[in-house]
C-alpha cells in the first residue's frame, strides 16, 4: 500500500510545477478559435518587434513622387499623402499602438486590484469609501473621461497611457473585491489567520492568487479596448500627435482622402480590428479555460 | 472545581468567557459565562450541538474571530497564566501557530486551493522561526512524512489529495511549531469512519509525542470516549455538565445530557426508533429565562424556569448545571 503510494508520488513528481499555467494552456489548446487568437497576436508582437529588419522604408521616409498610390509591388498597401509607405507606418505604429494597449492594461490592472483588494479584504466603511469614489470616476463616460484627462495632461505617448489606464480601474477593481469577498469567507484564510498570517501576507499570498483569475480575462480583453480607445483618441487630435505613425493617428489623417484613396484608410483599419480580433478571441478562451466549474 | 486545583496555575483556564454576535441589530449571545481548564497534555473535550457556541470558544482563545460582528464581552483565557485577552496584538501573533494552533473542521476548504501543501505547512514554520528557506522545506516535508504523507508530495496541491490526507496535512500544519495547546475543531466530522480512527490515532500519537494539551471540539460521543479526559457539555452557549470522562459517561447528571446518550442507539437491542430529544435549541439571540434547557426538559419545574442557575456538585463530584439533580437521579435510577 504504502509502496503503491510513493510510487504514484514519484511518478507525478516530475510535473510537479506544471501547475496552473501549464493546466490553463492545455484547456487553451483544446480551443481552436482561441489558439488562433493566440497566435496572431504573438506573431503582430513578433512583426512589430522587428519592424526595423522588415519595414521596408524608413516610415518618415516622404517620396513627393509618389502621393497616395494605390498598393503596389514597390508598396504593399500603398502610400500616404506625403508618399510615406503605409506599410512601414503600420509596422511601426503597431509599436506605439499594441505598447499602449498593453501599459496602460498593466497600470490599471496592478493599481485597480491594489485597491480592490483592500476594499475586498477590510469591507465595512473603508469598502464604502473606496467604491464610492470609483462609482464617482464610473459615473462619468469612459470616453469622455479620457478626453478630459488627457486634455488635461496633454498629448503624447506616456499622458494619453495615462488617461486610459483611470479608464479602466474601477473595473479592475470591482472584480477583484467582488471575487475577494466571496474568497474572504473560507476556512483556509481563518486557517492563516490562525497559524499568524498578517493581513498583508493573507491577501497577497492567499486571497489574491485565489481570485484574480477574472481579472486576467478582464485585462485580455481589456488590452483590445485600450488600443482601440487610444485610436480614438488620436483620431480627435488627443492621443499621440503626427508624424507618430499611430494606427488611429494614421486614420485620423487619413480620413480627408478616404473617397480618393480608400486605402489610406483601409490598412490601419485593419491592423486595429485584427487586433482586436485576436485579443477578443484570446479572452473567451481564457474566460473558458480559467472557469472553475468547466475544470476537468 | 476542586480546592487542590484551584492552587496550582492550570495550563489554560477560561474564565467566565461571553461573547455576543451582532447581526441585523440582533445581538446574538453566542457564549455566556464560560469557565474551563485544562492540564499539560490532558484533552478536554467539549460536547455540544451544532450552534452551542463550541467554535466560537476555540476562535476567542485565538482571538481570530471576524473584526466586524463579533465582540468579546467579557472574561479571561489564562495561558500558563498569561491573560490572552491583554496582550497586544503583536504579542498575541507570537502565539497564534506557535503556542497554540488550530485543526479546522472541514478539510477540503482549510487549504489553500493554489498553494502546494508542502508550501502551505512550510509557511507556519517561516512564520515562527528564523532560518533559510530550505530549513522550511526541510521541516515541511518531516512534517508531511511525520503524519504519514511522503515527502515527494511536496510539490502536489490540495485537489490532488483525498479527504483524509488533506486532513493530515491540516494536522501537520497545525503541529509544524510543536505547540503546547491544540484547538481541535471537529477534527472527524467530515471524515468517513475508517478514516476518523486513522486521523484521531495520528493526533492522539503525535500529542503523546510531543506532550501537547488538546481541546477537543465535537459532537460524537464515541470519538470523546476513545480520546478524552474530561469533557464539558456546552448548550446554548452554557457549559451544563463538567467532570471527567467516567463521570460523565456513567453518571450523567444533566437531563440534556441524559438525553445525549439517550439518542445514540444501541448496537445491541432491536430498536424501531431513534430518541432524540424533543424539541429544538433556542434561537441564541432569544434565549429562555433561568435554565436554557427547560422548555425542553422532562424535569422542568416552574423554578427551572427564572433566576440564574448555579453549577452544583453532584453525588460523585463533578459538576452539573441543573436545580433537579436528586429528581432526575431518582427517575433515571
Amino acid at each position: 500500500m504504502m509502496v503503491s503510494v510513493t510510487n504514484a508520488a514519484v511518478s507525478a513528481a516530475p510535473r510537479k510545477k506544471q501547475s496552473e499555467f501549464m493546466r490553463v494552456m492545455r484547456q487553451m489548446r483544446k480551443n481552436k478559435l482561441a489558439m488562433l487568437g493566440l497566435i496572431i497576436f504573438i506573431a503582430e508582437l513578433i512583426i512589430v518587434l522587428l519592424a526595423p529588419f522588415i519595414s521596408p522604408y524608413d516610415y518618415t521616409a516622404m517620396d513627393p513622387i509618389a502621393i497616395r498610390q494605390g498598393p503596389s509591388l514597390q508598396h504593399w498597401f500603398g502610400t500616404d499623402d506625403l508618399g510615406r509607405d503605409i506599410f512601414s507606418r503600420i509596422l511601426y505604429g503597431g509599436r506605439y499602438s499594441i505598447t499602449m494597449g498593453l501599459f496602460s492594461v498593466a497600470i490599471s490592472t496592478t493599481v485597480g486590484m491594489s485597491i480592490g483588494a483592500v476594499a475586498g479584504y477590510f469591507g465595512g466603511q473603508v469598502d464604502n469609501i473606496i467604491m464610492r469614489l470609483l462609482d464617482i470616476i464610473q459615473s462619468l463616460p469612459a470616453m469622455l473621461l479620457t478626453i478630459v484627462i488627457s486634455a488635461v495632461l496633454g498629448s503624447g505617448y506616456g499622458n494619453t497611457i495615462l488617461a486610459l489606464s483611470v479608464n479602466g480601474l474601477p473595473a479592475a477593481a470591482r472584480m477583484l473585491r467582488a471575487q475577494m469577498m466571496r474568497e474572504r469567507d473560507n476556512e483556509y484564510i481563518e486557517a492563516a489567520q490562525s497559524i499568524n498570517c498578517s493581513k498583508f501576507r493573507i491577501i497577497v499570498s492567499h486571497l489574491i492568487p485565489n481570485s484574480f483569475s477574472p481579472n486576467i480575462v478582464q485585462a485580455t480583453m481589456g488590452v483590445a479596448n485600450m488600443i482601440v480607445m487610444a485610436a480614438s483618441l488620436s483620431f480627435i487630435g488627443l492621443g499621440v500627435q503626427p508624424p507618430t505613425p499611430e494606427w488611429g493617428a494614421m486614420l485620423s489623417g487619413a480620413r480627408q482622402f478616404i473617397r480618393q484613396s480608400p486605402h489610406m484608410v483601409i490598412f490601419p483599419g485593419l491592423a486595429i480590428a485584427i487586433t482586436i480580433l485576436a485579443l477578443n478571441l484570446m479572452g473567451d478562451g481564457l474566460r473558458d479555460a480559467l472557469d472553475p466549474k468547466l475544470k476537468r | 472545581m476542586s480546592e487542590q486545583k484551584m492552587e496550582t496555575e492550570p495550563f489554560l483556564q477560561i474564565e467566565d468567557l461571553a461573547v455576543e454576535y451582532y447581526s441585523d441589530g440582533k445581538v446574538i449571545s453566542a457564549v455566556n459565562g464560560v469557565s474551563l481548564r485544562l492540564e499539560k497534555g490532558k484533552t478536554l473535550g467539549l460536547v455540544g450541538e451544532t450552534g452551542a457556541g463550541k467554535t466560537t470558544i476555540a476562535k476567542s482563545i485565538l482571538r481570530i474571530l471576524p473584526d466586524v460582528g463579533a465582540k468579546i464581552t467579557g472574561g479571561e483565557v489564562k495561558l500558563e497564566g498569561k491573560d490572552l485577552f491583554k496582550l497586544s496584538e503583536v504579542e498575541m501573533r507570537k502565539i497564534r501557530g506557535n503556542n497554540i494552533s488550530m485543526i479546522f473542521q472541514d478539510p477540503m476548504t482549510a487549504l489553500n486551493p493554489v498553494q502546494t501543501v508542502g508550501d502551505q505547512i512550510a509557511e507556519v514554520v517561516r512564520l515562527h522561526s528564523k532560518g533559510e528557506k530550505h530549513d522550511f522545506v526541510k521541516r515541511a516535508e518531516e512534517m508531511l512524512e511525520m503524519v504519514g504523507i511522503p515527502a515527494e508530495r511536496y510539490h502536489e496541491y490540495p485537489h490532488q489529495f483525498s479527504g483524509g490526507m488533506k486532513q493530515r496535512v491540516v494536522i501537520a500544519i497545525a503541529l509544524a511549531c510543536n505547540p503546547d495547546l491544540l484547538l481541535a475543531d471537529e477534527p472527524t466530522t467530515a471524515l468517513d469512519v475508517t478514516i476518523q480512527a486513522q486521523v484521531l490515532d495520528l493526533i492522539a500519537d503525535l500529542r503523546k509525542k510531543y506532550n501537547t494539551a488538546m481541546l477537543l471540539i465535537t459532537h460524537d460521543m464515541g470519538v470523546v470516549a476513545q480520546t478524552c479526559d474530561d469533557v464539558a457539555v456546552i448548550y446554548a452557549g452554557k457549559i451544563i455538565e463538567y467532570g471527567s470522562k467516567e463521570q460523565i459517561f456513567d453518571h450523567p447528571a444533566h437531563p440534556y445530557t441524559i438525553g445525549l446518550f439517550g439518542a445514540i442507539p444501541s448496537m445491541s437491542g432491536d430498536e424501531e426508533w431513534l430518541h432524540p430529544i424533543d424539541g429544538l435549541p433556542p434561537e441564541p439571540f432569544n434565549l429562555p429565562k433561568g435554565c436554557t434547557f427547560h422548555p425542553r426538559c422532562p424535569y422542568a419545574t416552574e423554578a427551572c424556569r427564572g433566576g440564574t442557575i448555579d453549577m452544583r456538585r453532584t453525588a460523585d463530584g463533578h459538576q452539573c448545571r441543573c436545580i433537579n439533580i436528586d429528581t432526575v437521579k431518582k427517575q433515571e435510577g
